[in-house]
C-alpha cells in the first residue's frame, strides 16, 4: 500500500524542502552568531508548516510558539547580550579539523538516511487519521496525554521545573543588603530630592540652540539650572515679549485679574 | 460541543471548500480592512487623545481633520531612507518585514461574520479556520516578537539595542499571561477554532433563580471575568501599547527600537504596531464579546445575525476595544521597567493560573453533578472570580502600603513625607568628571569636553573613518557618497 503524495502537500514538500534544508546550512556556515539563530529560526518554521500539512496541526502550532516564539527569542535574547561583533575566529586550530568535520559530518547524514531509507521502504503509510479514531487530532492527543502517558507527561514538566529552579539558583547572585540599589530605590531617592523632574535644557525659550546659551525662566530671567559647566554662558537673545495688557489681548483678560484687590470683602 | 449550529453559524466543515476567486476576495477584502483600520485608528486616537487633554486634535487636512492619517502616511513614504552605518543590512532591512506579516496573518482566522452569499456562493465571512484557529494568532504574535528584536539588535545603535531586549523580555513574559487567560475559554468552549468559540457564545442558558426563569448571559466576558481582565491586561503588553510602551519609551529611550528607522520602513512598523492592535482587539471580541453576534438588546431582533448585518456588530465591538487603548494611553503614565515585570510575573501568571484551576473545576462538578454549564458558572464562577479580584485588590493595597501612606502625608502638608531614613541621591556634582577638564558648577548641565576628539571606534572595519575622527553617516542608496558628519558640538 503506497499512498503518494497528494497534489498540495507536494507542491509545499519541494518549496520549503529547499527552505528548510538551506536553513541549516546557513546556521552551519554563517560567522554571525545571530545570523545563525535566523537561520535556525527559519528552518524550525518551515517544520512547523511541515507538521500542518501532514495533519498534525497542533504539533505545528506549538513547534512555532514553543520553539521558534519562545526558545529562539531566548536564545536572540542572550546573544544580544554578548554583543553584535562576536563573530567566530576563523583561525583553524586543528589542521584538517573542518576537511574531516565535513567527510564525517557527510558520511553520518548518508549513513543515517539510507538505514531509515531502507527501513521504511515499504511499510504501508497510515495517516494520521487512522489513530485519532474520528475525534480529531487534538482531542487524540490530549485524550493519550492524559490516560496512556500521564506520568510521562507530569515526570517531563517535574523534571523541567527541577532544571528551571536549578538554573536560577546557579545564577543568583547574592548581594550585600544595600550595596546596590534597585530601580525603585533608585526612584524612590529620586523623588525626595528637591528636583524630581530633570534639569531644563539650555536654550528654552531662548532664540538659539547652542549649549552656552542659558533657559530663560517666563519672567525674563536666566534660570541659573541651565548653565553649562566650564563654558562661558552667552547672554540670551530674548524673544519679544508680550508687555502690556494690550498686546496680551483677550486670553488673556478672560482668566480676570488680581490686580486691583478683590472689590467686595476687601475691607474685612 | 457545539450547543445549537444554526443555519448560518458556520462549522469546520465549511472552511476549505471555497472556489479560488472568494478566497481572492477574502484576502484582498481582510488586507484592505486592516489598512483602512489602522489609518481609522491612528486619526481616532489623535481626536480621543485630544479630547482627554482638552485640546481638539488634526482638523486641518480633510474633512474635520479625518484624512489626516493619509497625509502623515505619504509624508512617511516620501522621506529619507536611512541605513546606518553600523547597521547590520540584511536584517536590518528584513525586521520590519517580519513585524508586519505575521500581523497581517492572524487575521485570517478571526470570524468577521456568518455565512453569506457572494456572488451566489455560500460561504463565511471568514479567511480559514482550523481545529487551532486561536493557535494561529498566538504563533502571529510569536513571530511579530522577531521583527522588534531584531530591528533593535540590527541597527547597531545602544538605544534600539536596549529597546529590543526590553521587548524581548517583555512580550514573552506577556505572551504567557495571555495563553493562559485564553486557556479557560478553550474549556468552555470546548474548541480552540474561533468560529466554534463564536458558537458556543451563540445562546444564553436558561438559568432558574429562585423560581424566576431567565435566559442567562453567554458572553465569554462574563461568564469567565478574570480572563477577560488578565487578557486585555497581557495584550496592551504585547502590542506594546501606553502604558506597557517601554521597548519604545521615547522618555528613556528616544525611539527604542525603531530610533534608527525612516521613511517606510518606520511607516512598517506603525502599520504592524496598529494592525496588532486590531488584530487582538478582533480577538477579545471573538474571544470574549460574542464574535460577530449582536449585542442583547439588538438580538431580540431575529435577522440581527444573518446576512452582512453581524459585520457591523463585530466592528462596532472592535472601536470600542480600540477605544479602551486609547483611553488607557490617556490616563496611565508608563511603568517603570521592574513594576512592570513584577506584574506580569508575580501577577498575571498566577492569578491566570489559579483561576485555570477553577474554571477546571467547575467544568467537572457541572458535569459530574449533572448541572448545566451556565448554572454552574454563574452561581459559581461569578462569585469565585469576585474573591479572585478582591484578594488581588487586598493584596495590592498591602504591598503599596507606604508609598500610599508617605503620599497622603505628603499631600497633608510635609513636604519630605519620608523613609526613617532618607536616601537621597549625592548630588551630581564635580566627582564625575576626569582631572584636567572643567569642574562643573553643582547641579549645571553637563556638557562633553571642549577638547574631545572621539577616536575611531575599533569595531568599525566596513567604513573608512574620516581623518579628523568625525563619524561617517551613510546614505540609504548603494554607490552613493558617505556624508561627514558636523563635526562640532
Amino acid at each position: 500500500m503506497t499512498q503518494t503524495l497528494g497534489g498540495g502537500e507536494t507542491v509545499v514538500f519541494w518549496v520549503l524542502g529547499p527552505i528548510a534544508l538551506a536553513g541549516a546550512l546557513g546556521m552551519v556556515l554563517s560567522r554571525n552568531a545571530v545570523h545563525s539563530a535566523l537561520w535556525l529560526v527559519n528552518t524550525m518554521l518551515a517544520f512547523g508548516v511541515f507538521y500542518v500539512v501532514q495533519e498534525a496541526p497542533f504539533l505545528g502550532a506549538v513547534q512555532i510558539i514553543v520553539y521558534t516564539g519562545a526558545i529562539m527569542i531566548l536564545f536572540l535574547f542572550v546573544l544580544m547580550l554578548v554583543g553584535r561583533d562576536s563573530s567566530d575566529s576563523v583561525v583553524e586550530t586543528l589542521r584538517g579539523q573542518r576537511v574531516a568535520a565535513i567527510i564525517l559530518g557527510v558520511g553520518f547524514a548518508g549513513l543515517v538516511g539510507a538505514g531509515i531509507a531502507r527501513a521504511t521502504q515499504d511499510l504501508p503509510t497510515d495517516g494520521l487519521d487512522g489513530d485519532t479514531g474520528g475525534t480529531g487530532n487534538i482531542p487524540a492527543i490530549a485524550e493519550l496525554l492524559f490516560t496512556k502517558y500521564l506520568l510521562a507527561f507530569e515526570v517531563t514538566s517535574a523534571l523541567l521545573i527541577t532544571a528551571a529552579v536549578g538554573a536560577m539558583v546557579l545564577a543568583h547572585i547574592e548581594r550585600e543588603p544595600g550595596s546596590r540599589r534597585s530601580q525603585k530605590e533608585l526612584s524612590r531617592a529620586r523623588f525626595l530630592t528637591d528636583r524630581q523632574g530633570t534639569l531644563p535644557g539650555p536654550g528654552v525659550f531662548a532664540r538659539a540652540n547652542s549649549v552656552a546659551v542659558p533657559a530663560i525662566l517666563p519672567d525674563g530671567r536666566v534660570a541659573e539650572d541651565s548653565l553649562a559647566t566650564g563654558l562661558e554662558p552667552q547672554e540670551p537673545d530674548q524673544m519679544p515679549r508680550p508687555t502690556g495688557r494690550e498686546q496680551l489681548g483677550s486670553p488673556d483678560a478672560a482668566l480676570g485679574t488680581l490686580d486691583p484687590a478683590p472689590l467686595d470683602g476687601g475691607d474685612r | 460541543m457545539m450547543l445549537l449550529a444554526t443555519r448560518d453559524q458556520p462549522t469546520l466543515e465549511d472552511f476549505g471548500s471555497d472556489v479560488w476567486w472568494i478566497v481572492l476576495i477574502k484576502i484582498v477584502g481582510i488586507f484592505a480592512v486592516l489598512v483602512f483600520m489602522t489609518l481609522f485608528a491612528i486619526v481616532f486616537e489623535r481626536k480621543v487623545v485630544a479630547r482627554m487633554q482638552q485640546r481638539i486634535g488634526p482638523n486641518r487636512v480633510g474633512p474635520r481633520g479625518y484624512l489626516q492619517s493619509l497625509a502623515d502616511g505619504l509624508k512617511l513614504a516620501f522621506k529619507e531612507d536611512i541605513m546606518p552605518a553600523l547597521a547590520d543590512k540584511p536584517v536590518y532591512f528584513l525586521a520590519p518585514v517580519i513585524a508586519t506579516i505575521p500581523a497581517f496573518l492572524a487575521f485570517s482566522v478571526i470570524p468577521l461574520g456568518p455565512s453569506v452569499s457572494i456572488f451566489g456562493q455560500v460561504t463565511p465571512l471568514q479567511l480559514t479556520d482550523a481545529p487551532i484557529g486561536v493557535l494561529i494568532v498566538l504563533a502571529c504574535s510569536a513571530m511579530g516578537v522577531y521583527g522588534i528584536v531584531l530591528a533593535g539588535w540590527a541597527s547597531g545603535s545602544t538605544y534600539p539595542l536596549l529597546g529590543g531586549l526590553r521587548s524581548a523580555a517583555q512580550m514573552v513574559s506577556y505572551e504567557i499571561a495571555m495563553g493562559l487567560s485564553i486557556v479557560a475559554v478553550f474549556l468552555y468552549a470546548g474548541s480552540m477554532s474561533t468560529s466554534e468559540i463564536v458558537a458556543g457564545q451563540a445562546d444564553g442558558n436558561q438559568l432558574s433563580f429562585f423560581g424566576w426563569e431567565f435566559t442567562g448571559p453567554s458572553w465569554n466576558a462574563i461568564l469567565l471575568p478574570v480572563s477577560f481582565i488578565i487578557y486585555v491586561i497581557a495584550v496592551v503588553g504585547e502590542t506594546n501599547r501606553a502604558p506597557f510602551d517601554l521597548p519604545e519609551a521615547e522618555s528613556e529611550l528616544v525611539g527604542g527600537f525603531h530610533t534608527e528607522y525612516s521613511s517606510l520602513k518606520f511607516a512598517l512598523f506603525f502599520l504592524a504596531e496598529y494592525v496588532n492592535m486590531v488584530t487582538v482587539s478582533a480577538l477579545a471580541a471573538t474571544l470574549f464579546l460574542g464574535g460577530w453576534r449582536a449585542p442583547w438588546p439588538i438580538s431580540i431582533w431575529d435577522g440581527a445575525n444573518t446576512g452582512w448585518w453581524p459585520l457591523l456588530w463585530f466592528f462596532l465591538k472592535v472601536v470600542i476595544a480600540l477605544f479602551v487603548f486609547i483611553w488607557l494611553r490617556g490616563t496611565l503614565p508608563r511603568l517603570r521597567y521592574d513594576q512592570f515585570m513584577r506584574f506580569g510575573w508575580k501577577v498575571l501568571v498566577p492569578t491566570a493560573l489559579l483561576w485555570i484551576l477553577v474554571v477546571a473545576t467547575m467544568r467537572t462538578v457541572s458535569r459530574e453533578a449533572d448541572l448545566s454549564t451556565g448554572e454552574v458558572a454563574l452561581y459559581v464562577g461569578v462569585p469565585a472570580a469576585i474573591v479572585v479580584l478582591a484578594g488581588l485588590l487586598l493584596a495590592s493595597r498591602s504591598a503599596n502600603r507606604d508609598t500610599r501612606l508617605m503620599a497622603e502625608q505628603a499631600s497633608a502638608g510635609e513636604i519630605h513625607a519620608t523613609d526613617p531614613e532618607p536616601d537621597v541621591l549625592p548630588p551630581a556634582g564635580p566627582r564625575r568628571r576626569a582631572t584636567g577638564a572643567p569642574k562643573r558648577a553643582e547641579g549645571g548641565f553637563p556638557v562633553p569636553p571642549m577638547d574631545l576628539r572621539v577616536p575611531p571606534s575599533p569595531r568599525i572595519r566596513r567604513q573608512p573613518v574620516a581623518s579628523d575622527g568625525a563619524t561617517v553617516v551613510s546614505t540609504g542608496r548603494r554607490g552613493s557618497t558617505t556624508m561627514k558628519e558636523d563635526g562640532d558640538v
